[in-house]
């Protein structure tokens, strides 16, 4: 998801505790999701209806806490792009609260499961990954995962938020909410239905950016192991 | 007489072969090249001594760069180019057309009925200034600008104008909107009186910068206020002419109470505090007597 970490940074220690903590809380937490989601799809079949209700709490609380990674890169103690870092983060909280948490049509659509699978693993990974990076022991095969399985997860995670970004329009379009109307003193609207239609569309051109900038990384990752 | 070799940046392959007096310009030589490959034109060429190596000037001869029988240069095809007029008209015919089309109310953005409801004075007023700022910018472009380049990259031009028309129609969609609602009369006069002082503050910037250069020469000398008080704020400031420019749009948000508009201001004063600092910067390393206290673009400020 974030732009990987190249050698191990000189992180003083209470930082580097501080980030295996979040790390593994945030480990934690996924991994949990990930577990209520393959019990209901083992038990449910392929069904999708109650697997919000099954994920709900964990999903809003450690996605949520996402936020703080923002911060991360802002401090400098991650290496991230606080421009890229910010725009992630803000991706997953939208699609997480005014669509899936407030429209609650979205939960019960095809698209819904599509970008939980996608969030679940891809995050499941990414921060076993920096646990063990943050330890200097990083498996090859870990490696190996955390750069290939974006190859279909990426796809299939941004189908499934266009999908569910789709489902909540006409919920917007209806009852106008987070909008802002005409007449009024300043003379300045805000109309949040066209605002995830102009989402929808960035998706246009960020999305080939995120995905070559991945493949990208991937071939300079992986085969600087094989030179080993 | 020497013989240089001419590669590709791309790739190394060899262009061609000149044959070059060593006292020749290497825009001399670039009008040899267009003769041997008709798509190249000059202004799409640039030299260089290395494939990743610094463009050369165009000006300097073969000899001065210290070229021998046999040597080898490096030519770098820029791509199609597009004259820096021509940007220029497109990027601001673009708002001053979109606006006005916005103003006749189309059903496209209202319905069918917003044309035939009251308009406020302030939106008569607004759209007349919008048309003169832009009317006024295109007849710089035609007759007062001295541009130092010719040519720039065509995909520019996409995004510049994207910009441009994109906030044209925000802003004129508010301003013209049946529910728009006018600020006090007092204010929106007010405003446009300040309003009126810039256009004509950004204009004598214009014209006092124009004759600062003779025609044809690239000459660069130091701005400095003239008979015209409205020049005045070069004692404070490297670039008064974007001073002018934010503080028109300035007035115009007072004028019309729009958020938008204000946003558009932002914007505009955003790029141009990156400008500013750039010439002002580029002024005081050129010029070694450069005024002290002056500052970029904000008197005392910034």
């Amino acid at each position: 998801m974030s732009t990987p970490k190249k050698a191990p940074r000189v992180l003083s220690l209470p930082a580097k505790a501080y980030l295996v903590l979040y790390n593994v809380i945030q480990f934690l937490g996924w991994s949990f999701i990930l577990y209520k989601m393959v019990d209901h799809f083992t038990n449910k079949g392929l069904n999708v209806t109650g697997l919000w209700e099954q994920v709900e709490i964990p999903l809003l609380i450690f996605q949520s806490a996402a936020v703080f990674e923002i911060v991360h890169s802002a401090t400098g103690i991650i290496p991230s792009n606080v421009g890229i870092t910010f725009a992630q983060v803000f991706s997953r909280v939208f699609l997480l609260w005014p669509i899936l948490y407030y429209v609650t049509e979205t939960r019960d659509q095809f698209g819904f499961p599509l970008l939980l699978i996608a969030w679940t693993v891809t995050e499941v990974l990414r921060y076993l990954y920096y646990i063990l990076n943050l330890l200097s022991a990083v498996p090859a095969i870990l490696q190996w995962c955390r750069y290939s399985f974006f190859i279909i997860l990426y796809p299939i995670g941004i189908t499934g938020e266009l999908i569910s970004c789709y489902c909540a329009l006409p919920y917007y379009s209806i009852t106008q909410e987070f909008s802002v109307l005409l007449p009024n003193k300043w003379n300045f609207t805000f109309n949040f239905y066209y605002y995830i239609v102009l989402v929808m569309l960035a998706y246009i051109p960020v999305f080939p950016q995120l995905y070559g900038h991945m493949f990208l990384q991937r071939k300079k990752i992986l085969s600087n192991k094989k030179q080993d | 007489m020497l013989q240089i070799g001419i590669l590709s940046t791309s790739g190394g392959k060899q262009l061609a072969t000149l044959t070059v007096d060593p006292n020749s310009t290497l825009k001399e030589l670039k009008t040899q090249i267009h003769r041997l490959k008709s798509h190249l034109y000059p202004d799409r060429q640039e030299f260089r001594q290395e494939p990743r190596g610094k463009g050369l000037d165009e000006s300097k001869t073969v000899a001065a760069l210290g070229l021998k029988d046999k040597s080898k240069l490096y030519l770098k095809d820029l791509g199609p180019q597009i004259a820096w007029k021509t940007v220029f008209l497109t990027e601001y015919a673009g708002p001053l057309f979109v606006y006005a089309w916005i103003y006749t109310r189309p059903w496209l953005f209202y319905g069918e009925d917003a044309a035939s409801q009251p308009m406020s004075q302030v939106s008569h007023i607004a759209a007349i200034c919008w048309v003169f700022h832009y009317s006024k910018r295109i007849l710089e472009t035609l007759f007062v600008h001295r541009f130092s380049h010719a040519t720039m990259p065509v995909r520019n031009l996409f995004r510049n104008c994207a910009y441009y028309w994109v906030f044209a129609a925000y802003v004129a969609y508010h301003v013209n909107h049946p529910l728009y609602t006018a600020p006090c009369q007092m204010q929106s006069y007010i405003a446009l009186g300040f309003w009126a002082v810039c256009e004509l503050g950004n204009f004598s910037i214009h014209w006092l910068l124009r004759n600062l250069r003779p025609p044809g020469s690239k000459e660069r000398r130091i701005p400095r206020p003239t008979k015209d008080p409205l020049t005045l704020l070069f004692n404070l400031v490297s670039c008064p002419n974007y001073t002018y420019e934010v503080g028109g749009w300035v007035a115009f948000t007072a004028m019309t109470q729009c958020i938008p508009a204000g946003l558009f201001a932002f914007a505009g004063f955003y790029q141009m505090v990156i400008w500013a600092i750039g010439k002002h910067r580029s002024y005081k390393k050129d010029f070694k007597d450069y005024p002290r206290g002056r500052k970029a673009i904000i008197p005392f400020v910034l």
